[in-house]
């Protein structure tokens, strides 16, 4: 009783408190914008009074958020339920990389407080989608990702992503435990979204089903591991395109009728050097105590614009460039809609410009990395101006950049000549000058690549280096392909080279696509990672963070959780010819006959003293003679 | 004797143990003429390997062995090379030894037939001398152990060398008379690949042999030796089966072994018939197909046994040629294995039709099976299509030997029935014919 008491007398504090900040952070967002106005042309004096200045600011209207937060979870009861326990959220990064790139990454995120399990039967919705809530409660789904790439991520130039995935279809589900069947409900759910996503997913079967021990760990609440429930599946080969992006935009609450979503056009999203979109579901925590969960879906799409290249010799993009869009309102359904840009390598401004200049800065710790982004609030009418039309503009000064390199990244390879075996080179790069970190390597081999287990070979530094864990399941023809799980200590400043030996099978030749010596496609190698960090991890889950920051939940301070993916590669096998199959069947068959023919012949014959056969002429005379009644000649 | 067998085995393993001691070992292990999927030594250290992850080894489809060869190689492993050379001289040895008793035996039953004058009088130049078959034996252990074939083999440690030792152990102790030793080496033969089944007709025709007992289904005593060696046969069989259960304790070892043999999953190229014919089959055929030629394997049996169950050795060889020929993986040891017999029939070199064309042949092919094999593979400038022609050819050769071979056997026995020279009715010299 007295507990609560305390609960209620700190809520109306809180509720105090956030007034008084409200009006606080106002006060000074005001004050830094005539400060802007007034001194104009920035100095550096004036510049370096600024960024001081600024995270405290947005570090006040954090706190103001949660505060909002929390109240809104005690007024709970009193409030009807479906307007409160449903939230979206939209948020676009934008990130210029090093290459002069720029990786622009859209993240919509939809919280629903209900139970879509134990028989409960949802009917009405709102914000999420209903196929997936459908999806979610008949196959009895406790977290679902699902990824569509086209491109390849290339970590070494552009760091790491917020939400990494592997080159084609990536889908990893983990079922509740009460489903009993999981194979032919994996099958019955791969089936239907590949109806939902008009995707190819209808071709993951049991020869591209993993079930990984270690690698893929439920991302949201609960701690039930047992790998029994999952199941992975990548499908390298799969191709996006337009008809993959409609469906995923259908899912927004807004469509792509407002809000950020208005920029993904397809025309300019799949003109670009690197293309994602993905799908999570997951149930979250409610609140910091955990008491209640809910389910979130978070609708990822990140592209990488080569605009450095397509044409301008200018280094400079705009929003319109980009999406050939600009914006003009935020989703009337999203609570918060904002737009981040990295400018932590351009804190003087001597690197770009940015326009229009926005008041508002914000820190957050991404990737184990502090950065700082530029805002831009969309929910207020201010950041669209007077032209009510939002055209962001970055024009480069300088075009030098340092690289930083990415402080964990792989690459892979298939090595030897000839169709008959090979080896496949994965590397393992570990750039932290002085500290070792443990990786967990996951390879997913076809059956048809045979797989040698005691040729595996890991070398870091010229030396072995032993696994303290290895998973490996070797492949079945035709039924299940080969898993090969380890776990690794990664060196300081090593590289680390895992090989293994394989052999091609010759196959069926139905079992050949219909381009056979293109080659078949095997995935990517997952390699994930507690990479250490530069600054302390936020790890409090409940927080409110930017989304793009809050995807792999934070257990510890020191390390953040990364995962990489490989190239996939490219394997040729043997082929057959395949306008033989009448011809071999009848050389084979006649070979076989003609070992028969022998045998039965000599089985069946005996030796015999050749008479001379009589002529022609006298057989017929004989026969005359015959019907005479004469005896022959 | 004893000491051209051991010069030649001297130099047998010393070829070996240079071979093996050579850069061309790793080539020749990875030749697929050489090694099949199940013999493989590869996919042995695989199998290995596996039960060292603790992950059984029958659980992928890489290893095929059965379990007794997995549990020999855990103690073995390091001592392969010693292990596969003994294997080849010790089945040298047995077939030396069996084939010394076998003639002692022809050169008993000719001196009998001769003393009760049933040879007629002009096949004399048929008999066979003993100075003619002092050296056959050597021959045959000559041809066994310095057969390319058998060396390369050996060289690439395929597991097939085991199965011929144990094949040849088989041949010995059933020359000798030894009803139960024969009757297990037999099951273990059985147990290792399935095929040497159809040797169980053989080895009870012979032994029935040996024992005067008459082969006639009416009687008694042949039913009664026929249960005797059947379940001699089937008991030892049933304690390998359960014994290798107990090795890895479960049953995975039944469908990964013997389904393998029997399906033909693996298509993996060789020099049999199985892998184009079945990388190219139709679909809904496959079943019916496989069928066919897995029981045209076991069919020729009983009309073999019924023709020449006078002659059993002879069975025995033409039965290893038979699955040499249409075995669902054969490999260069298999050939091996019975062409250490042809020393054995060497008498019938008069009779043989087309030997020269045949041994041309499967030389000739021997030598293309690499060169089509790198076109095909590693220079892309030929297609499957070319090896498998020569696969066709070496078959059909082999075919053409072994038939030429029974046709040369039989022959012989006619004449030494009905006298070497025959005449027609009108006196003229006749020529035989099979009608």
């Amino acid at each position: 009783m007295a507990a609560h008491r305390c609960r209620n007398l700190a809520c109306l504090l809180l509720l105090f408190l956030s007034v008084f900040l409200v009006t606080m952070s106002q006060e000074t967002t005001l004050g830094h914008e005539q400060h802007a106005t007034a001194v104009g042309d920035p100095q550096t004096g004036a510049e370096t009074k600024h960024t001081a200045e600024k995270p405290r600011v947005e570090e006040k209207r954090w706190e103001e958020t949660k505060v909002k937060a929390t109240t809104q979870a005690s007024d709970t009861a009193v409030l009807t339920k479906t307007q409160v326990n449903e939230d979206f959220q939209e948020e676009l990064v934008i990130r210029p990389l090093h290459s002069g790139d720029i990786y622009a990454s859209f993240q919509f995120r939809t919280v629903w407080e209900t139970d879509f399990m134990k028989g409960n039967k949802v009917s009405h919705y709102r914000l999420f989608p209903k196929s997936l809530g459908q999806v979610i409660s008949k196959f009895s789904v406790r977290e679902l990702h699902i990824s569509f790439t086209q491109g390849y991520w290339r970590t070494m130039q552009w760091g790491q992503p917020f939400i990494p995935s592997p080159p084609g279809a990536e889908l990893w589900v983990w079922f509740q435990d009460s489903v009993t069947d999981v194979d032919a409900t994996w099958k019955e759910l791969t089936n239907v979204l590949s109806g939902i996503f008009c995707a190819s997913l209808n071709f993951i079967d049991s020869t591209n089903t993993l079930q990984p021990s270690a690698s893929f760990k439920p991302l949201g609440i609960g701690n039930e591991t047992d790998h029994r429930f999952l199941r992975y599946a990548t499908l390298p080969r799969e191709i996006v395109c337009t008809e993959n992006l409609t469906p995923w935009k259908k899912l927004l609450p807004c469509g792509s009728k407002a809000g950020l979503a208005v920029l993904l056009k397809s025309e300019k999203l799949f003109h670009s050097s690197f293309h994602s979109q993905s799908v999570h579901i997951r149930p979250v925590c409610q609140d910091r105590q955990c008491k209640s969960s809910s389910w979130e879906l978070r609708q990822a799409l990140n592209v990488v614009f080569d605009l450095h290249t397509s044409g301008q010799s200018k280094r400079e993009w705009s929003l319109f460039k980009m999406f050939s869009r600009t914006l003009t309102e935020a989703c009337p359904l999203a609570s918060s809609s904002k737009i981040y840009i990295d400018v932590t390598d351009n804190p003087q401004e001597e690197q770009f410009e940015l326009s229009p200049a926005t008041p508002l800065l914000s820190q957050a710790v991404v990737l184990g990395d502090r950065r700082t982004f530029s805002v831009y609030d969309l929910t207020q009418q201010v950041t669209f101006g007077t032209v009510r039309s939002l055209n962001l503009m970055i024009r480069w000064k300088s075009s030098e950049g340092d690289m930083l390199r990415p402080l964990l990244h792989a690459e892979r390879y298939v090595a030897g000549y000839g169709l008959q075996t090979g080896e496949i080179h994965t590397l393992m790069y570990n750039n932290h000058p002085f500290r070792s970190f443990p990786v967990l390597l996951l390879d997913s081999v076809p059956w048809y690549l045979r797989l040698y287990i005691h040729t595996l070979k890991v070398i870091s530094k010229g030396k072995d280096n032993n696994p303290s864990y290895i998973h490996y399941q070797p492949s079945k023809d035709r039924e299940r392909p080969h898993l090969l799980e380890m776990l690794l200590q990664l060196p300081p400043h090593s590289v680390t080279e895992v090989t293994v030996q394989f052999e091609r099978a010759l196959l069926k030749w139905t079992e050949y696509t219909p381009d056979p010596n293109h080659g078949f496609y095997v995935g990517s190698s997952v390699i994930s990672s507690l990479v250490p960090s530069t600054v302390a991890m936020e790890t409090n889950i409940t927080m409110e963070q930017p989304l793009f920051s809050s995807f792999f939940p934070c257990k510890e301070e020191s390390s953040y959780f990364a995962r990489v993916y490989t190239e996939p590669l490219l394997v040729n096998l043997p082929t057959p010819d395949f306008s033989m199959p009448y011809n071999v069947i009848c050389l084979t068959c006649t070979v076989v006959a003609v070992g028969y023919g022998s045998l039965y012949n000599l089985l069946t014959r005996s030796f015999q003293v050749e008479e001379p056969n009589p002529g022609l002429a006298k057989r017929i005379a004989n026969v005359i003679r015959r019907m005479r009644g004469v005896p022959p000649l | 004797m004893a000491a051209p067998l051991t010069l030649l085995m001297i130099v047998a393993v010393t070829v070996r143990a240079v071979l093996f001691r050579s850069s061309l070992a790793e080539l020749i292990s990875e030749r697929v003429e050489v090694v099949s999927p199940i013999t493989a030594w590869k996919r042995v250290i695989e199998g290995l390997a596996l039960l060292d992850l603790g992950v059984s080894p029958y659980s992928g489809d890489v290893f095929h062995e059965t379990p007794l060869i997995i549990y020999l190689f855990h103690f073995l492993v390091d001592y392969a090379e010693i292990t596969f050379m003994l294997a080849d001289v010790v089945t040298a040895a047995a077939l030396y030894a069996a084939a010394k008793d076998y003639n002692k035996q022809v050169f008993r039953k000719q001196k009998f037939a001769l003393e009760a004058d049933r040879y007629p009088p002009d096949c004399l130049e048929l008999i066979r001398t003993p100075l003619e078959m002092h050296y056959v034996p050597l021959k045959v252990a000559m041809f066994y152990l310095l057969n390319p074939f058998t060396i390369l083999s050996c060289v690439a440690k395929s597991t097939c060398g085991l199965n011929n030792m144990v094949i040849s152990l088989f041949i010995l102790c059933t020359v000798k008379g030894n009803v139960l030793l024969s009757a297990i080496f037999l099951c273990l033969a059985t147990y290792q690949s399935v095929y040497p089944l159809t040797l169980c007709a053989p080895a009870m025709l012979y032994l029935m042999q040996r024992q005067y007992i008459p082969v006639n289904l009416r009687r008694v005593s042949f039913w009664w030796f026929v249960v005797q060696y059947l379940f001699m046969y089937l008991g030892s069989l049933f304690v390998l089966v359960c014994l290798s259960f107990f090795l890895l304790g479960s049953w995975d070892y039944m469908p990964s072994v013997y389904g393998f043999i029997l399906s033909v999953p693996d298509l993996t190229p060789n020099i049999g018939l199985f892998w184009y014919f079945f990388a190219e089959m139709f679909e809904h055929f496959r079943l019916f197909f496989l069928c066919v030629f897995q029981i045209n394997v076991f069919f020729y049996t009983i009309p073999l046994s019924i023709k020449l169950k006078e002659h059993p050795v002879f069975l025995i060889f033409m039965q290893l040629a038979v699955i040499s020929i249409f075995k669902s993986y054969p490999t260069v040891g298999d050939v091996a294995l019975y062409m250490a017999f042809l020393p054995l029939w060497s008498h019938l070199h008069r009779f043989l039709r087309n030997i020269f064309l045949v041994s041309c042949v499967l030389l000739a092919c021997s030598a293309l099976f690499p060169v089509l094999w790198h076109l095909w593979i590693y220079a892309g400038s030929a297609n499957s299509n070319f090896y498998y022609a020569i696969t066709l050819l070496f078959n059909v050769a082999q075919i053409l030997l072994v038939s030429d071979y029974f046709y040369a056997f039989l022959r012989r026995e006619h004449h030494l029935t009905y006298g070497l020279y025959l005449k027609k009715k009108d006196g003229s010299e006749a020529t035989l014919v099979l009608k």
